[in-house]
C-alpha cells in the first residue's frame, strides 16, 4: 500500500532560548488569532462561546467552531456544499435533512445483565442532552422529532461479565427518528453492542456518558438490509481516568453515515476509536468522527480500516482531532487505511488534526489508500496458494486488526464471518 | 528423479526505457541430488533467472522453455509452480501484515500437498525446524516477516524449504546479508533439505562465502544474462581468488566459445 501522509509530531519541553520570533514556549505562534487575549473565534473563550451557543460560529476554520444546537432552525438546509455535507448524496438520504422525521422508529430490544436498567423515556428526561448536542442539520432533525428516548443504566461499580445487546430492529422505510442514552456511572464496566438490522431510513443520536473511572465499550454494527438509510451521531463525554472504547462496524445499508465523537471533560481519561467497513457496489458508507482534546492528560487513538470492491462502492473517513490549549500532556494519534479491492471503488479519507498548545506527549495521523499489494500476493501465491486464497488471506488480515479489538469472542467470530460472506461476493 | 530444464532462455523487463532484455538465452538442467551455483556480478541477471521460474509478473519470457519432468512450467501460475514442487526461497521477503506465520504456514501446505496437514504432527514439524533454525517460537504468532530483521526473514524463508520439501529449491541470494552465524544456521538448513535426497538446489550467490558450507556440484558464471562459464567447484574457488574482473562484459560469449573448442 502507498504510504500518502504519515506524521508523529513529538513537541516537548520549552526550549532553552525562548527568544526566537513568532514562538512561545507552547510553540509557534503564527498570529494574533491564535493567543487566547484575543477574542478571535480560533481559540479560547470565544470558541466555546461558539460550540456551546447555538449560534453561528465559523465551521470551516476549526472544529471547535462548528456550530452546534438542538433546534433544527438553527442549521439552514443543506446544499451538498457544506464541508461536513461535501461527499454525502444527500438525494439518497431519503428525506432524513429535509423531511418530517414521522416514521415508526425501529424497535428496541436490550439483552443483557439484570442489573443493568433499561427505561423508555419521554423528551424531557434530565438524562436527555447530558452528553450530546446536534452538530448537524440531519440530528438536529432527529433531536427535534424523536417522540421517547431508551435510557440504558450500567450502575456504579458494576462489572458486566456479558455484553449487553441492543437490538435495533428497522421495519419501515418512512423517514424516523431514534434516540439512545447509555450511561456508565462511576467505576462501572461495560460491552454495549448496538446491533442495527433490517430496514429502516433512520437518523439517530446516541448519547454516551462515561463517569468517572467508568470503562465502556460501545460496538455498533450496521448490519442493515440494502435500502436502509442510516445516520448516527454517537456523541461520548468522559469523565475523569474514565476508559472508552467506541468499535462501528458497517457493512450493509445502502446509505450510512455515522459521526461519532469523544469529548474529554476531565483528565485522565482514555478514548479508543476504531473502525471497520467494507463498501459493496453502489454502497455509500462514511464515518466523520471528532476527538477533543479540551482538558490536560488525556490519549486517545483512533484507527478505521475499509475494504471496498465493485462499481461506485464509497467509503468516507473525517477524522478530526482537536487539541485544545488547556489540553497539555495530550497523546493522540488517528489513522485511516482503505483496500481497493476492484476498480470502480472510491475511498475519501481525511485526517484533520489541530493542535493550540505545545506542550503534548504526541499527536499523529497518518492516512493510506491502496490496492492489494501484488508483492503480497506473489509471495503467497509463490507458496502455493492459489490467488483467491491468497487475497482473501490479506483482506482478512488487513480488517482483523479492527475486529480483534472487540474483545467479545462470538461477536468476533460472527463479524469474521460477516468478513467471509463480503469476500464471496466478487470472490476476492 | 526429476529434471527442471531451461532452455535458451530469453526474459525481458518493461522499463520506463522501453523493454529492456535481461536473460539472453540462458539454458541450465537441474536434477535431484544436485546442488548448483550460479554466480555471477550485480546486474548480470542471476535473481532475473530465479523469479522467472517462480513465476514473477514483472518479468516477460520471449522466447525458450522452462520444464519440469517435461511439463512447461512457463504455462502455470505462479501457486500451480510452487505446487508442482517449486520453491523459491527470496531475496527480500515482503511483510504481509495481518496473516499470522502459523496461519500462512498452514495454509500454504495444505495448497502444496492437497489435503491438511494432520494437526498434531505439523504443529510438532513446524516447531522442531524452528528450534533448528533458532527461530523463537514466539514468531509463529506473528504475523509473516512483519518486523523480522533480515537475517530473521531468511530463516524463516528456509524454515519454509524444510516444512514444504519442494523438488527443486531456488535460494536466491539467501546468504545475502548474514553474519557468518545466521550463515552457518541457513546452510545447515538447505543442507538437511538436500540430504533428503529429494530435492535439487540452485543456489543463486554473489559471494563465494556460503559454498564454504554449501557445497556446489556445479558453479555457472552469469555475466550480462548470460552463462559464461560452467565448472564444477574448483571455479568457485578460482572466483574467490580472481573475482568477477576477467569476465569483460560482452567477451562471454567468446569465452564460453572457446571453452567448449
Amino acid at each position: 500500500m502507498t504510504e500518502i501522509t504519515t506524521e508523529k509530531a513529538r513537541i516537548g519541553a520549552p526550549s532553552a532560548q525562548p527568544f526566537i520570533n513568532g514562538f512561545t514556549e507552547e510553540g509557534e505562534s503564527l498570529s494574533p488569532i491564535n493567543s487566547n487575549a484575543s477574542k478571535a473565534p480560533l481559540a479560547g473563550e470565544a470558541v466555546k462561546r461558539h460550540s456551546h451557543g447555538g449560534g453561528v460560529g465559523i465551521p470551516d476554520s476549526s472544529r471547535a467552531g462548528r456550530l452546534t444546537s438542538y433546534n433544527l432552525a438553527d442549521f439552514k438546509p443543506l446544499t451538498g456544499l457544506e464541508e461536513d455535507w461535501r461527499f454525502t448524496p444527500l438525494k439518497r438520504l431519503r428525506g432524513l435533512h429535509s423531511e418530517v422525521l414521522a416514521g415508526a422508529a425501529p424497535t428496541v430490544t436490550v439483552s443483557g445483565p439484570e442489573q443493568v436498567t433499561v427505561e423508555s423515556v419521554a423528551r424531557g428526561d434530565k438524562r436527555i442532552g447530558s452528553a450530546g448536542i446536534p452538530e448537524d442539520r440531519v440530528s438536529a432533525n432527529a433531536w427535534e422529532n424523536f417522540s421517547e428516548a431508551t435510557v440504558l443504566t450500567i450502575p456504579a461499580e458494576f462489572e458486566a461479565d456479558t455484553e449487553v445487546t441492543v437490538a435495533i430492529d428497522g421495519t419501515s422505510t418512512a423517514a424516523a427518528a431514534q434516540h439512545l442514552v447509555i450511561v456508565a456511572e462511576k467505576f462501572s464496566k461495560a460491552v454495549v453492542v448496538l446491533n442495527h438490522q433490517g430496514s429502516a431510513v433512520v437518523s439517530e443520536n446516541i448519547e454516551i456518558v462515561v463517569e468517572d473511572g467508568a470503562n465502556l465499550t460501545v460496538v455498533s454494527l450496521q448490519e442493515w438490509n440494502d435500502d436502509a438509510v442510516h445516520a448516527s451521531s454517537q456523541q461520548a463525554k468522559i469523565g475523569r481516568d474514565a476508559k472508552f472504547k467506541h468499535v462501528v462496524v458497517s457493512l450493509g445499508g445502502d446509505l450510512v453515515r455515522v459521526t461519532p465523537s469523544a469529548r474529554f471533560t476531565a483528565p485522565g481519561g482514555e478514548a479508543e476509536m476504531f473502525g471497520l467497513y467494507f463498501a459493496d457496489a453502489g454502497q455509500h458508507l462514511e464515518q466523520r468522527l471528532f476527538v477533543d482534546h479540551a482538558v490536560a492528560n488525556c490519549t486517545s487513538n483512533v484507527l478505521y480500516k475499509g475494504a471496498l470492491q465493485g462499481r461506485n462502492a464509497h467509503a468516507v473517513w473525517v477524522g478530526d482531532v482537536l487539541i485544545r490549549k488547556e489540553a497539555e500532556g495530550t497523546d493522540s494519534y488517528e489513522a485511516n487505511r482503505n483496500l481497493l479491492l476492484t476498480d470502480g471503488a472510491r475511498a475519501d479519507s481525511v485526517p484533520n488534526l489541530e493542535i493550540e498548545t505545545g506542550l503534548i506527549k504526541g499527536a499523529g495521523h497518518a492516512s493510506a489508500t491502496g490496492r492489494l499489494d501484488d508483492e503480497h500476493l506473489f509471495y503467497l501465491m509463490a507458496r502455493g496458494i492459489p490467488e483467491d486464497v491468497a487475497r482473501r488471506l490479506v483482506v482478512r488480515g488487513f480488517l482483523h486488526e479492527i475486529i480483534q479489538q472487540i474483545k467479545v469472542p462470538a461477536l468476533e467470530e460472527r463479524l469474521t464471518e460477516a468478513v467471509e460472506r463480503e469476500l464471496a461476493v466478487t470472490n476476492n | 528423479m526429476s529434471t527442471l530444464e531451461i532452455k535458451d532462455l530469453h526474459v525481458s523487463i518493461d522499463t520506463e526505457q522501453g523493454t529492456k532484455e535481461i536473460l539472453k538465452g540462458v539454458s541450465l538442467t537441474i536434477k535431484t541430488g544436485q546442488t548448483h551455483a550460479i554466480m555471477g556480478p550485480n546486474g548480470s541477471g542471476k535473481s532475473t533467472l530465479a523469479s522467472t521460474i517462480a513465476g514473477h509478473p514483472r518479468y516477460k519470457v520471449t522466447n525458450g522453455t522452462i520444464t519440469l519432468d517435461g511439463e512447461d512450467v512457463l504455462a502455470m501460475s505462479v501457486d500451480q509452480r510452487a505446487r508442482a514442487g517449486i520453491f523459491l526461497a527470496m531475496q527480500y521477503p515482503v511483510e504481509v501484515p495481518g496473516v499470522s506465520m502459523t496461519n500462512f504456514l498452514r495454509t500454504a501446505k495444505t495448497a502444496i500437498d492437497g489435503e491438511a496437514p494432520k494437526l498434531r504432527t505439523w504443529t510438532k514439524d513446524v516447531k522442531a525446524a524452528m528450534a533448528q533454525l533458532r527461530i523463537d517460537a514466539d514468531f509463529a504468532e506473528r504475523n509473516v516477516n512483519e518486523g523480522f530483521s533480515g537475517g530473521e526473514k531468511k530463516r524463516v524463508e528456509i524454515l519454509q524449504l524444510e516444512l514444504f520439501k519442494p523438488k527443486f529449491a531456488i535460494l536466491d541470494e539467501t546468504d545475502s546479508g548474514l553474519d557468518v552465524d545466521a550463515l552457518k544456521v541457513v546452510s545447515e538448513g538447505v543442507n538437511r533439505a538436500h540430504e533428503t535426497g529429494n530435492m535439487g538446489t540452485l543456489l543463486i550467490t554473489h559471494y563465494t562465502r556460503i559454498l564454504r558450507y554449501i557445497k556446489p556440484d556445479f558453479v555457472h558464471v552469469f555475466v550480462d544474462g548470460q552463462v559464461v562459464e560452467e565448472g564444477g567447484p574448483e571455479l568457485a574457488d578460482r572466483l574467490e581468488d580472481e573475482g568477477y574482473d576477467r569476465y569483460a562484459t560482452g567477451a562471454g560469449a567468446a569465452t564460453i566459445a572457446a571453452a567448449q573448442a
